[in-house]
């Protein structure tokens, strides 16, 4: 029954710690990628034309409601249809960098929507430009709120990463089958890959929310 | 072959797989609103051990990402002697993850019911079983609508993921029709746009007007 | 754990015997937040039927009073008897040692409380929150629970309100709802806490009727805590003046306000007269 072999832990241990290395590595390039866009998807919701107000919106709203699992396939399969030869790792990071960026570009919008409207009545009156304003004024006042949220997404992001393995990335859940399936033994290397989760996730989460209650308690004094 | 032909001849595939998908769905939102209120209550409890217990539940499912929770559930469980079908195995995981995350948004739909009402509630001598029941239970609802919303639209993600677990899902019968066609655009297309439908056109309507019937309820127009 | 003179719990009676037992009795009752003393070894008497209102400044502790009696709030030292049994505190092996929940819910039946901001039911109608306690704690059938709230709403004012939410009455309505919700328990003991003071000023007096209705035709023991002195003077039978924790004075309304012996009393009711 439950059988636990440490000798053969020892032995996949290593491949599995590089692995999460890969893991690190396609969240926070999904991340920046998220980061950047998301901006881009947020601010192009403030212009004045309607239309592209609309159809960015619509964009996001399809992102946030259709699973990353899916976009994966769909920008890796379809992507060399339109002429893009994608590796995994690329067609991943964009999947990846798409999805969050509609997620957070919905907390970037809540954060600047939460800056008073005096503060672009005093930009416009002092003669600054909209892109100094934004950001000059605008957004380091909207970004301490939002930090929480775009944290929370950060670990979310953590854990999507196993998506990737079934286009081939050679992230941790995608390690975890090949040894599995080379050695007939799951019960070791598919509970080392929740240990190693829960071991970077629990103690980001954990900072975060320091983080937020040390913002929130500042805020609360400069309120 | 064009769009339209393309429906015509793998229309039974994916409605099987819509099918799926829906029962998975149904199934894993019950899941979930039950871990959620379990989990959220005991971590209100007073005892120190059962807190633990339902932070312990909630910090491994939140802390770990969902298909690594579908393939430990699938291939490792039965080494502990509990084999569970498939289809199970996905609705359960996908519910115990999403209820894990639920359980915050009913702590917070809780503390938000205004304290004056605990301590009317007292003042008339309720036990603290019947003050949770009919007073803080029924205003909490209100509260917890919106982001149970969202919530929903993440369990109906997720549960594309028991794919993956080799559930016929649509998520399932998709990828099938992409591997016997290498039409990948009309394929992952077609599932992009049901799964749209769902959650914006037939998710998110539904909760809008339980939230209405709700507010109704407590007397707020 | 303090082990001074004040937490020896042998030198209070199990129980108030004798002719004239007081219905709330404050023995040495002491409240504190952190090294905030709220409540500084207060001592209280209540008459049966008595009317008491509570004055003073904000932060002298009469609310607490009040919060406390309705076990809103503990207690740090001294006890509390209602109806000559202790409340805070309950026997066991002949020697008292403080209450357990069961015997808080079996004293605190007693008691019924009106809040400054009615905390009615929202999602109840006036009779549905009316007919909760009655129904949920007393296990009155729905039939005699609908009389005995149909027949308060009606001393209150309110029956032809009755299948009306919360949301839809205005803040003297409900306040009025509020007390026929707490009478429906059938207190010994009623507590008003400001309950006038989150009302606009034109129906404050909707409120003060149904309470000298109270006053004048039952037996009900009360304390009230209110700013509103005048009200205060014409139905009460004792005044107590709240300062630091402490007592400053009390007396019958005549003998307090017109005439009050503490510098402190002078003061307060000085400025109160001037606001008003």
């Amino acid at each position: 029954m439950l059988d636990w072999k440490m000798d053969f832990t020892w032995e996949i241990l290593p491949r599995l710690l590089l692995a999460a290395g890969n893991t690190v590595l396609a969240a926070g390039g999904g991340y920046a990628v998220a980061v950047v866009l998301g901006l881009v998807f947020a601010l192009a919701q403030r212009t004045r034309s309607r239309t592209l107000t609309f159809i960015v919106r619509e964009l996001v709203e399809f992102i946030r409601s259709t699973p990353l699992l899916l976009q994966i396939f769909f920008i890796f399969y379809v992507g060399p249809q339109f002429g893009l030869r994608l590796s995994p790792w690329a067609a991943g990071l964009i999947a990846i960098g798409l999805h969050y960026a509609a997620y957070l570009s919905e907390v970037y919008r809540g954060g600047i929507e939460n800056v008073p409207k005096g503060q672009w009545e005093a930009a416009k009156a002092i003669n600054l430009s909209t892109v100094a304003t934004y950001r000059r004024i605008i957004i380091p006042q909207a970004l301490p709120p939002a930090l929480a949220g775009m944290g929370n997404y950060l670990v979310g992001i953590f854990k999507d990463t196993p998506m990737l393995s079934v286009i081939g990335v050679a992230e941790l859940m995608h390690t975890a089958n090949s040894i599995g399936a080379e050695n007939f033994r799951y019960l070791e290397p598919y509970t080392i890959v929740g240990l190693i989760f829960l071991a970077i996730s629990l103690p980001t989460a954990w900072l975060i929310r320091r983080f937020e209650t040390a913002l929130r308690r500042k805020m609360g004094l400069t309120k | 072959m064009p769009y339209l032909d393309f429906l015509m001849t793998y229309s039974s595939r994916f409605i099987d797989g819509t099918l799926i998908t829906l029962g998975q769905f149904g199934l894993a939102a019950l899941v979930a609103i039950v871990a959620a209120l379990v989990s959220g209550l005991m971590k209100m409890a007073p005892s120190k051990t059962v807190r633990a217990v339902a932070i312990i539940y909630i910090e491994i499912f939140r802390g770990t990402s969902l298909l690594v929770q579908l393939y430990w559930f699938y291939f490792v469980l039965p080494l502990f002697g509990f084999t569970l079908e498939k289809f199970t195995v996905g609705f359960l995981t996908v519910g115990l993850c999403y209820g894990a995350y639920g359980a915050e948004l009913v702590r917070g739909a809780i503390q938000s019911v205004p304290r004056g009402q605990w301590e009317a509630a007292l003042a008339l001598n309720m036990s603290p079983a019947k003050r949770m029941q009919r007073i803080i239970l029924p205003q909490a609802l209100v509260a917890i609508l919106p982001p149970w919303g969202n919530l929903m639209i993440e369990i109906l993600k997720g549960t594309a993921l028991v794919a993956l677990i080799s559930v016929t899902d649509l998520m399932f019968e998709t990828r099938q029709v992409n591997n016997n066609t290498y039409l990948s655009a009309q394929a992952f297309g077609t599932a992009l746009i049901i799964y749209y439908i769902f959650a914006r056109f037939m998710v998110t309507p539904v909760m809008r007007w339980l939230e209405r019937v709700m507010a109704r309820k407590i007397g707020r127009t | 754990m303090n082990h001074d003179k004040r937490h020896d719990l042998s030198q209070y009676a199990l129980r108030l015997e004798g002719d004239n037992v007081p219905m709330v009795r404050f023995q040495n009752v002491t409240k504190k937040y952190g090294s905030l003393v709220v409540l500084d070894g207060l001592n209280l008497d209540v008459a049966e039927g008595e009317m008491v209102t509570i004055i003073g400044p904000s932060g002298s502790g009469k609310t607490t009073v009040l919060r406390m009696l309705m076990t809103l709030e503990t207690i740090d030292s001294g006890v509390i008897y209602v109806d000559g049994e202790p409340l805070t505190h309950m026997e066991k092996n002949g020697r008292l040692v403080r209450a357990n929940a069961a015997h808080l819910r079996l004293i605190r039946s007693k008691i019924g409380m009106c809040f400054q901001h009615f905390n009615l039911f929202p999602h109840m109608t006036a009779l549905g929150n009316c007919v909760e306690g009655p129904m949920q704690v007393l296990g009155l059938s729905k039939q005699k629970a609908e009389e005995r709230a149909l027949e308060l709403l009606d001393l209150v004012g309110m029956a032809d309100k009755r299948d009306q939410h919360p949301s839809r009455l205005s803040g003297g309505q409900q306040q009025r709802v509020a007390i026929a919700r707490a009478l429906a328990m059938r207190p010994k003991v009623m507590l008003f806490d400001e309950v006038t003071s989150a009302l606009d000023p034109e129906v404050i007096s909707e409120v003060t009727s149904v309470i000298r209705g109270l006053v004048e035709q039952h037996n009900l023991t009360m304390l009230m805590v209110t700013h509103q002195i005048g009200f205060a003077r014409e139905i009460s039978d004792r005044i107590c003046l709240f300062f630091d924790g402490k007592i400053e004075e009390q007396g019958s309304p005549e003998m307090l306000l017109n005439d009050p012996q503490n510098e402190r009393t002078q003061q307060f009711l000085s400025a109160v007269l001037e606001a008003n």
